[in-house]
């Protein structure tokens, strides 16, 4: 007669598993650095050809939105001292919707735009025409911190963002979000923009305070 | 009198068999989206923050520029320095390097590289400036200047 063999058990042992699947989980936890690919982005001028100069255009002053800041960080805004940028956004809103002395097409333009975004018009002949010609200038100086530009150039192209998601009844976040990956993205994007465009310009900086 | 059943009593421990399942998900994803840094970074990264950010939809066109005081002062000095892929450049060697990258790239995508610059929020706007007069120089004229998230009072 067999006798019964004492079989060991064949199974392997499954309760550590989730040990160790933890501990590589945690290893990988920490050494990820989900790669982030966001920024604002910036269209540079392109650069100068000397046998085409570029042709002079004459900008009436009050089309010009002047932001300096200097090498101490100090901000000069329409020829007035700020200390802080806070609320240059406001500022930069009203400057652009103002329509002081809009043409036929600025006209138009302006009747088409919601409610909200026509408050911002304060028709001040001191101010910009219409948003085709306002600009915003943004000058810094070689010794000013790259920090307080992106802070300035960042507060100026909010002021453009809501003044486009507002157009189209987004919030700004929403409008930003906007990649247009296909053709509603794309129109809503263009709808935000038209006949406004973003006109930020960064003058070449000066030499003081750097090296 | 003795009358009163056994109650048979609920179930109260939790079916754990699955947990290594759900552990190696989590796992497998995190190996998924883990990208190892395959280059060193030789410059200091404090990068500003910002609210206005964008995200680019192809990122096969961005190409990184690193901008800050280097890490090692001893041998590369207090300046800030300009790092593309592992080396320190210094600012005429940007336009073969934007070149290079450029050649990398599609024939069809190549007018749309964009430079992303992860600047350092110490640095001053001189070096930087001279920075995007080589850009220019070089027809790279989309650029992202990398910020991360600031929470909005």
């Amino acid at each position: 007669m067999a006798r019964k063999k004492n079989r060991m058990s064949t199974e392997v042992n499954a309760g550590s598993m989730a040990d160790i699947a933890f501990l590589l989980l945690i290893f990988f936890l920490v050494t990820t650095t989900i790669a982030s690919d966001k920024g604002i982005l910036n269209i540079l001028p392109p650069k100068p050809d000397p046998n085409n100069p570029p042709p002079e255009i004459d900008l009436n002053k009050r089309n010009i939105f002047n932001i300096l800041i200097n090498a101490n960080d100090q901000l000069l805004v329409e020829d007035e001292f700020r200390d802080s940028p806070d609320g240059l956004d406001e500022d930069v809103k009203a400057f652009i919707m103002n329509f002081g002395a809009p043409n036929e097409e600025a006209t138009a333009l302006y009747n088409s735009l919601p409610a909200s975004v026509k408050a911002l018009s304060a028709r001040n002949p001191e101010s910009s025409d219409h948003p085709g010609e306002a600009v915003v200038s943004i000058k810094t100086n070689r010794g000013t911190s790259y920090e307080k530009y992106l802070e300035v150039f960042d507060l100026a192209k909010k002021a453009y963002f809501d003044i486009y998601a507002a157009r189209v009844n987004l919030s700004t976040d929403e409008y930003r979000g906007l990649t247009g990956k296909n053709d509603a993205e794309t129109s809503l994007q263009d709808r935000g923009k038209e006949g406004i465009p973003m006109a930020i310009s960064i003058a070449e900086p000066d030499k003081i305070g750097g090296n | 009198m003795a009358k009163f059943g056994k109650k048979t009593k609920a179930e109260v421990s939790i079916p754990t068999s699955a947990l290594p399942d759900i552990i190696f998900m989590l796992l497998f994803f995190f190996m998924v989206t883990t990208v190892l840094r395959e280059q060193e970074i030789l410059v200091e990264q404090k990068i500003p923050q910002a609210t206005q950010l964008q995200k680019l939809q192809k990122k096969t066109l961005i190409s990184y520029i690193f901008i800050g005081k280097p890490k090692n002062t001893a041998l590369y000095g207090t300046e800030p320095r300009v790092q593309a892929n592992d080396a320190l450049l210094t600012t005429p060697d940007i336009v073969q390097w934007v070149n290079q990258e450029r050649d990398l790239l599609p024939e069809a995508d190549r007018g749309l590289i964009t430079i992303s610059m992860k600047v350092d929020r110490d640095v001053k706007m001189g070096p930087i400036s001279d920075v995007q007069n080589e850009l220019r120089e070089a027809d790279a004229r989309r650029i992202l200047y990398a910020s991360i998230g600031k929470v909005q009072k």
